[in-house]
């Protein structure tokens, strides 16, 4: 089984090859007919700590404008980036921001690569009414804070309501046991979203049991759940202790499916857990495997030109930038920063490679996540 | 239920146990407190688990190297961190101050060496469970509470039947007094130091076996072991086995009966309930062994 798949990648990686160079020799030779350019900026850490999220986003912007500019452009104009970068601090992504709308006259900016980046730099560019959008911003409040701030990322409260339904649909449970660390505010916020999401589902929850990071011991906290003897496990917890309350859950026979939340999507989990973690489900912002050919496509051409599998940070930056070019060919003016925004703030039902993709009224994601589960080691779509 | 709660307090508290003696045995021959003990229990852990990874296979070999590996680690404490302190009459405040540094350097060395990750024994080395009576022991949680109630007991019998354990209570008792009878305190306080960092070398090894094995474990135990030491009595070998387990128990039937959010809050309760009853701890004496007090 696992040979058959290697070459079937190895085979679907020459292909694409194959169309890629094709492709980019094309490109090579298109001429763009009107003078003039989609000048769009792009503020992204590029050095410092954070310097291997920003070089993904800077990979998958670039992929994607590649891809835009081989296929002629937009109305017959290319996609031009200029990147900057913020080195992850807010006073330099502000400067940034600035720069690139009062020297560069970009139309609009992708980035800051951070929340805290994007409160400090998302008001100065609503003010200069220039749409910026965060590819990578997932904290509470980011598309609230003007009419010209967008973000493409999908935050794990936004993963969480997609994983419970789903889950429930297909493994019909009635009750539940969540359990989560409760000095962590990430696991403690999504362990609130899951208990409003099960409580919405109709889920009855049968024991709410916590622990902190950093405990090593669960077992009186499962010994508990086993006497309420829930149908299902629902777990917010950082990997670590998620994959030692999962060998100590099947250690003392609690056999029930789990659904996890962002920890799970560590591959650390199945390293320390082992066996404890098989069957694992949680929900993902983005799944290179997904069986789907705008992501095998993108997968494919992204692993020729960088070497490596397209993270989520490059997936979403390449969303970022499509999603841009499809506002700009809505709105068909490069200088027009008023209707390129209005042209955004209305994309309904795109298709990305992270997904099927709307704005809501604040410019912040509506999308389902991919429901994934752990099997023999490896991330499958959990169907 | 309540079997297996049981048996999960006993497991749990054994392992507190565990790293209390350590402490407790430091404090009753020096009269301080090594906060470095946490993480040479850490360190004690990866040296049983590096073992594991050449592919010895056994819980006494990987046990004797964790001891081992800890044991040098206590001499370079006494030697660096402790003697030159105790010739400076730095009085109980600086050997606090100077092990805190160590814990500190020992931490981020161990995180340089081994990286952040946390990292687990070979399911082979941790055995599998057992049944009884419905509830589920591990074969871990008997190699620790053997290894905690030999370890006891071997130590209650040096400390009390040996000649090197009642020169080990004389210098708790004065160390002056103990020089001029001719005792070597100096040989005593290294010999002290180094047994009680195989000990820590020992639990950690036998914690990691039953958990995972990082750079920070040693912080959540010392902090127990601290508090363990003070509930059984400063320096009381028998009171830091007890301590652990009442705090153990204490936690477990926490969440069995209360909440799992006040688990470490109501054990603390309990402890210091405990002390306001019996300020000298459990098994404390009213002019403790610690003797410098």
């Amino acid at each position: 089984m696992r040979s058959v798949r290697v070459v079937l990648c190895a085979v679907a990686v020459l292909v694409a090859a194959l169309v890629a160079g094709a492709v980019a020799g094309f490109g090579a030779d298109v001429a763009f007919a009107q003078s003039g350019a989609w000048r769009f900026g792009a503020v992204l850490v590029l050095s410092g700590d954070g310097a291997a999220y920003g070089n993904s986003q800077r990979e998958g912007l670039e992929l994607a404008r590649d891809t835009i500019n081989a296929a002629g452009g937009i109305h017959g104009m290319p996609v031009e980036i200029i990147f900057e970068d913020s080195r992850g601090e807010r006073t330099d992504a502000v400067n940034a921001v600035l720069k690139l709308i009062n020297r560069d006259r970009v139309l609009a900016i992708i980035g800051p690569t951070y929340s805290p980046e994007m409160f400090a730099a998302g008001p100065a560019a609503d003010r200069a009414r220039v749409t910026i959008m965060g590819i990578s911003t997932t904290a509470v409040g980011i598309g609230e804070i003007g009419d010209y701030v967008f973000r493409n990322s999908l935050p794990e409260e936004g993963v969480i309501p997609t994983t419970i339904r789903v889950s429930k649909e297909k493994l019909g449970y009635r009750t539940a046991a969540l359990l989560y660390s409760n000095n962590n505010d990430f696991t403690k916020s999504a362990a609130e979203t899951m208990e409003r999401e099960l409580r919405a589902n109709g889920v009855q929850l049968v024991a709410i049991e916590t622990f902190h990071d950093g405990d090593t011991d669960f077992r009186a906290q499962l010994t508990k759940v086993l006497q309420a003897n829930p149908d299902v496990l629902v777990v917010s917890a950082l990997y670590k202790e998620a994959a030692l309350l999962l060998q100590q859950a099947r250690q003392l026979g609690l056999n029930q499916p789990v659904v996890g939340g962002n920890g799970f999507n560590s591959p650390e989990l199945y390293r320390l857990a082992g066996e404890a973690a098989e069957g694992a489900i949680v929900g993902s912002p983005w799944f290179p495997g997904r069986d789907n050919p705008l992501v095998k496509d993108f997968v494919a051409r992204y692993q020729e030109r960088y070497g490596r599998v397209p993270d989520q940070f490059a997936a979403q930056a390449y969303d970022g930038l499509m999603l841009f070019a499809e506002a700009a060919r809505r709105s068909g003016n490069p200088n027009d920063r008023q209707g390129f925004r209005n042209a955004l703030a209305g994309i309904r039902n795109f298709e990305g490679v992270t997904g099927l993709f709307s704005f809501d009224d604040h410019g912040n994601p509506m999308m389902d996540a991919t429901i994934l589960q752990l099997r023999g080691g490896e991330y499958v779509e959990f169907k | 239920m309540w079997m297996q709660q049981l048996i999960n307090g006993v497991s749990l508290g054994a392992t507190y146990s565990l790293v209390a003696l350590g402490y407790t045995l430091v404090f009753g021959t020096l009269g301080i407190i090594n906060m470095a003990h946490g993480e040479i229990f850490m360190f004690g852990a990866f040296f049983g688990l590096l073992l594991a990874e050449t592919g010895v296979l056994s819980a006494a070999a990987m046990l004797a190297v964790a001891a081992g590996g800890a044991a040098v680690m206590g001499l370079l404490l006494e030697y660096i961190a402790l003697r030159p302190l105790r010739r400076w009459r730095g009085g109980h405040l600086t050997p606090l101050i100077s092990t805190i540094g160590v814990g500190i350097f020992l931490r981020s060395l161990a995180l340089h060496l081994f990286g952040p990750e946390s990292q687990v024994f070979p399911a082979a080395l941790r055995g599998g469970n057992y049944r009884l009576g419905g509830a589920v022991v591990t074969e871990v949680d008997l190699v620790i509470l053997t290894t905690g109630l030999l370890l006891m007991l071997g130590l209650w019998l040096l400390l009390s039947r040996t000649k090197l354990g009642k020169a080990m209570r004389a210098t708790a008792e004065n160390e002056a007094t103990a020089a001029l009878l001719g005792v070597n305190t100096e040989a005593i306080i290294a010999v002290t130091v180094v047994l009680a960092a195989a000990l820590g070398g020992v639990a950690g090894a036998l914690v990691g076996l039953s958990f995972a094995v990082s750079p920070t474990m040693g912080l959540p135990y010392g902090l127990k072991g601290l508090s363990i030491i003070v509930l059984g009595g400063m320096g009381n070998v028998v009171g830091a086995m007890a301590g652990g387990l009442i705090l153990g128990f204490a936690e477990v039937i926490t969440v069995q009966l209360f909440s799992s959010s006040w688990r470490d809050a109501a054990a603390f309760a309990l402890l210091f309930l405990l002390l306001v009853v019996k300020p000298e701890g459990l098994f404390g004496r009213a002019h403790q062994a610690g003797g410098k007090a």
